[in-house]
């Protein structure tokens, strides 16, 4: 217990001291999850939509896939971007194995299925409530998909946050295709898996620390944006 | 022309005559089945043009149904709907509009309820605007334009519902049990609209299980018992000197059940 409250005595010095490793990594942690969260959003939020508002062949399958495919491993995922990217794999050539922007992918692919799934539940339940107006007005699939998101907006933002959970807090697939390089590739998952193995407790402690206030502050503000939201416009 | 099930006497032939002939929407032998269980049976119904006609019978009769029929909203198992004579179509479904018993308020504003639905329904600009203003004169919900819809009374959102549906200018309108839940304030104010917009030449389809609805709101009275037509006719005459045992034992406060309710 002692050695734990000294560990953190030292993390909070760390952290108070703004070290300039500790901000890079959360600097960087922050732009690969947050880009893949957003490219996960473009993707996800239309597709669960389509999914969930609009009756076509293999509707269900679609959804099924898109349920399972939230357990997606990460390492699996990892491995599969590793053999995409590597040298000899087909998209080698573009030479992105080992950048941020592997990882953004990995990310990407995590995230989207769990935004898409979530999406189509809640774009679905939107759409019982009105289906029969939609039918009445005869309004178009596609801006039926439109309105849909656009009314949901609030639910949809949790979803998003969901999204996020997963994405910060992932280390399999991005230590697989970032390869934790240091100044490079190196975010706060991945340096807590190092510090820890290499038995530099305080550090990890320390991004340990900011990854629980970074995802608490999220989700602080964007439940307190969805609440005041809501009672503008929603009731 | 209203199709009877049973026997018409006299004064129901007197007001066939009197009908005015334009017929604009038919249904025709429509049959629809659900869960096993045949809910619509061989309807043959005539709604005419700028006339109210009212849907009436006890829950589960199938008012809501046929009304969801005669819409388009769901296909028939058997039979047809016509619109002026011709299966009925997209076009005809462009000239026509519902309200539903619990109105649906899209999770916006109360004016961005009603630009949805003029944009969906192809009206832009100016046009729009103008529509969208009488609308909220014609709901008296001018001072509301920018509150979330769904914040609204029941009896504001019904209005707002029936003035949405009306700013698409249908030549039909349905209306299933748009009163139900309502206070009788509000449901003055929504027999208002109707008949504002019966005055301004819109065909009327009511469900309702309101005698007192019927009376003051039809013109022609469809009886509905066991998804079948058990009366038709003029509104104050099948009111007042039912012919089928389901109206009379309805109108009178009776229970009426028999072997194919």
């Amino acid at each position: 217990m002692g050695s734990f409250m000294g560990s953190l005595g030292e993390a909070a010095g760390l952290i108070m001291a703004l070290d300039a490793d500790l901000l890079e990594i959360i600097g960087l942690s922050l732009r690969v999850t947050l880009t893949a969260v957003a490219a996960a959003c473009l993707i996800g939020l239309p597709l669960g939509a389509v999914v969930g508002a609009l009756r076509f062949p293999g509707r269900s399958l679609a959804g099924l896939v898109l349920n399972a495919l939230m357990g997606l491993p990460p390492v699996v995922v990892g491995l599969m971007v590793y053999m995409m990217l590597s040298a000899t794999g087909p998209l080698g050539v573009l030479g992105l194995l080992y950048t941020p922007t592997a990882m953004i992918i990995a990310q990407t692919i995590l995230v989207t299925p769990i935004v898409a799934a979530l999406t189509r539940q809640v774009v679905e339940d939107l759409h019982t409530d009105y289906a029969e107006q939609f039918a009445s007005l005869e309004v178009r699939p596609f801006d039926r998909v439109v309105a849909l998101l656009w009314d949901a907006r609030l639910s949809l933002l949790t979803v998003a946050l969901a999204g996020f959970g997963r994405a910060v807090a992932e280390v399999g697939a991005v230590i697989i295709v970032g390869g934790n390089i240091n100044h490079v590739t190196r975010v706060m998952t991945t340096t807590i898996a190092l510090e820890t193995s290499k038995g530099n407790l305080e550090f990890a402690l320390a991004l340990g620390v900011v990854l629980l206030v970074i995802a608490l502050v999220v989700n602080g503000a964007v439940m307190t944006f969805r609440a005041s939201a809501a009672r503008m416009t929603y009731a | 022309m209203l199709e009877t099930e049973i026997n018409v006497g006299a004064p129901a032939a007197a007001w066939r005559e009197a009908a005015p002939p334009e017929a604009l929407l038919q249904a025709r032998g429509l049959c629809f089945e659900g869960g096993g269980k045949r809910l619509i049976d061989g309807i043959d119904i005539d709604i005419r043009a700028g006339r109210r006609t009212i849907v009436m019978g006890a829950n589960g009769t199938g008012k809501s149904l046929l009304l969801r029929l005669l819409h388009g909203l769901i296909r028939p198992t058997k039979g047809e709907v016509l619109w002026r004579g011709r299966p009925l179509d997209r076009r005809g479904r462009h000239a026509q509009a519902m309200v539903f018993q619990r109105p649906v308020m899209l999770r916006r504003s109360v004016l961005a309820n009603l630009r949805f639905a003029l944009a969906v329904r192809g009206f832009t600009g100016s046009e729009r605007s103008v529509r969208e203003a009488e609308a909220m004169e014609r709901a008296r919900l001018e001072g509301l334009a920018t509150r979330p819809a769904r914040v609204l009374s029941a009896g504001e959102q019904q209005r707002l519902a029936v003035a949405r549906a009306l700013a698409c200018a249908p030549r039909v309108l349905f209306l299933d049990e748009p009163t139900a839940s309502l206070d009788p304030v509000s449901t003055h104010a929504v027999e208002q609209l109707i008949r504002e917009a019966h005055a301004d030449g819109v065909t009327i389809v009511l469900a309702t299980h309101d005698a007192g609805q019927a009376r003051r709101l039809g013109d022609d009275l469809i009886f509905m018992h066991a998804g079948r037509v058990a009366e038709t006719g003029c509104a104050s005459h099948v009111l007042n000197t039912p012919r089928s045992e389901a109206a009379r034992a309805w109108l009178e406060g009776r229970l009426y059940l028999d072997s194919s309710s």
